[in-house]
């Protein structure tokens, strides 16, 4: 039964809190794109995908392939309250020896469904293992998370009209639209405008949301998987850093960690 | 002596697989014809994904079929697919150990008119630097076909690389083929040529032709670069006491680098290796190629005289 919203806005809380304590704890490591992620993350693993954590190689699973690999904090934090291995480990982030490498790597942690780091990678794949269930007559679902200054790599072009080709159905791809990279805005740097328009011209069924609003992410996850005869992007309005008020819109945070009295300030804000 | 490119060893491989493992699946990028996968295209038509000109996507959607659980051979040029998807063989499939073959066609000089373009001369230096990769060169269509079936065998990338030339078909079908363990083509006791790859041929008319002059050569065929097979180098080293390599791959980082990195450390006898003088190619006819950038039986026989005085 899917949990209801109050539920799933407490997790969201939970997992932001977790993000900045992470990050902390490590020293480095990428907040404003993870707490961006938070809501399209929670409700895809809390409310849609089919997956079992007791079981996480499981031929038949769901499948969440994150192409944006810098925000494995939200990823790890998600996998952990999923109950794929236990949440004090959380704060191994970046450590030697931790399975929580900086960059999701799959062969370490239980839980990942691909390794990842290197930006414009994952839809590719997301598109192979949808031809794999095709293939071996699964049914099972392709979530890939996207970044939108990733979307300049040409891979992922590339990899967008292999899916429309292919009349992949089972992919779903997710753009967490919160228009900031590292060296400013998305649209100084090399915009993506009209990125809907964009997608539909590659013969995808595109669905344009507020992705801080679980009701709406839900509803869109619901409505992706009700086309069945091409892929379905969901273009996700984000704000970078969503959640603690100094981070928000602020490109800075792409890739720093809070300091102590940061990591205090920003827990305060995101008490319950 | 039959000629036959080893790109169709690779091909009739290909078909042998589709019939006896359902989960082998080939991807290419718009060249099935010249690379051979038309063949199991045009049998196993469902099992088959061209992802057209799109090296990186090509890579990905093979690296994701893995891991969905299938055997996926990529194929497209060397060039191609070792260079331009270089970061995408390294990160999405090695890092990840994923069950990816990754073919390439077209390797070296001997690709003629097409030129420096799509003479693919890097891919051992490229391919062999990656963790969890193997890499094999086979030396005709025989060992071509034996490569890619055991290749299908190992669970984890391999990298493959096939020429589009046709050329002398030298070892027998019996003989043993194992990844990692070269093949004496040839027995001998002064010197040793080590090689892979069509271009060994001229090892073998070299040494027909040393023999004449008194000079013993063993010749080996280091079809595998990684996991090389240090013993048989060192037992080479140590039995004949001077080592000639011979490649159809710039002279820096390939196989002559491979087997020096490991006399290096065992025994350092006096090496000399013959390849692609660290230049780029040019149109031609292959033969033409051969000679002008030295990859001849002369060459191979110079050089072994040279070691020779070495010793």
């Amino acid at each position: 039964m899917r949990p209801d919203l109050q539920e799933l806005q407490a997790l969201c809380k939970e997992v932001r809190r977790d993000i900045v304590k992470m990050t902390a704890a490590a020293g480095s490591g990428h907040p404003g794109g993870s707490l961006s992620s938070v809501e399209l993350l929670v409700s895809l693993y809390f409310a849609k995908m089919r997956h079992d954590p007791q079981r996480p190689d499981w031929a038949n699973r769901d499948r969440f392939v994150l192409s944006k690999g810098h925000v494995a904090p939200v990823l790890y934090s998600v996998l952990a309250r999923s109950g794929y291995f236990p949440i004090d480990e959380l704060l191994t982030l970046r450590k030697l020896g931790s399975r929580l490498q900086g960059h999701p790597h799959m062969l370490s942690l239980p839980g990942l469904d691909n390794s990842s780091g290197s930006l414009g990678q994952g839809l590719s794949q997301a598109n192979g293992l949808a031809l794999a269930a095709r293939l071996n007559g699964q049914d099972y679902r392709v979530y890939c998370l996207l970044g939108d200054g990733e979307l300049q790599e040409g891979q992922v072009w590339e990899a967008i009209m292999t899916a429309a080709h292919y009349k992949l159905a089972n992919v779903c791809a997710i753009v967490d639209y919160n228009n900031l990279q590292i060296d400013g805005t998305v649209e100084e740097i090399i915009g993506l405008d009209p990125l809907d328009d964009k997608w539909k011209a590659f013969n995808w069924h595109v669905i344009s949301i507020d992705g801080h609003d679980i009701e709406q992410v839900l509803a869109a996850y619901d409505e992706a998987e009700s086309i069945k005869d091409k892929p379905t992007v969901i273009i996700a309005k984000t704000i970078k850093g969503k959640g603690v008020s100094f981070m928000e819109n602020v490109a800075g945070w792409h890739g720093k960690a809070p300091n102590a009295d940061e990591l205090a300030k920003a827990l305060a804000e995101l008490a319950n | 002596m039959i000629k036959k490119p080893t790109r169709d060893g690779y091909g009739e491989a290909l078909l042998q697989l589709g019939a006896s493992n359902p989960d082998v699946v080939v991807l290419d990028a718009d060249l099935a014809m010249s690379t051979r996968t038309n063949w199991f295209r045009d049998k196993y038509p469902e099992r088959f994904f061209d992802i057209g000109i799109a090296e990186q996507d090509l890579l990905g959607t093979a690296a994701g079929l893995a891991m969905g659980g299938k055997t996926p051979f990529a194929t497209t040029y060397g060039v191609f697919i070792s260079g331009r998807a270089w970061e995408q063989i390294r990160t999405t499939i090695c890092y990840a150990n994923l069950n990816v073959k990754i073919c390439g066609m077209h390797g070296g000089i001997s690709v003629g008119p097409d030129g420096a373009t799509h003479q693919a001369l890097e891919e051992i230096a490229l391919m062999r630097v990656l963790p969890n990769m193997r890499l094999v060169v086979p030396c005709d269509a025989i060992e071509a076909r034996k490569a890619t079936l055991g290749a299908a065998a190992i669970d984890g990338p391999v990298y493959l690389r096939f020429t589009r030339d046709a050329t002398a078909v030298f070892t027998e079908e019996t003989a043993p083929w194992q990844l990692g363990k070269a093949n004496v083509l040839r027995a001998g006791s002064d010197v040793t040529i080590i090689g892979c790859g069509p271009v060994l041929y001229e090892a073998l008319l070299a040494a027909d032709e040393l023999a004449q002059e008194g000079v013993s050569c063993r010749v080996l065929n280091m079809h595998t670069i990684k996991p090389i097979d240090a013993e048989a180098i060192q037992a080479a080293a140590a039995e004949t006491g001077a080592i000639v390599t011979l490649e159809e791959h710039q002279i820096n980082a390939g196989l002559g680098g491979a087997v020096a990195e490991v006399l290096v450390k065992h025994n350092p006898v006096p090496v000399e290796m013959v390849g692609i003088m660290d230049t780029f190619g040019e149109s031609g006819l292959p033969g033409e190629l051969a000679v002008k950038y030295g990859l001849t039986h002369k060459e191979v026989k110079a050089a072994v005289q040279k070691v020779l005085k070495r010793k």
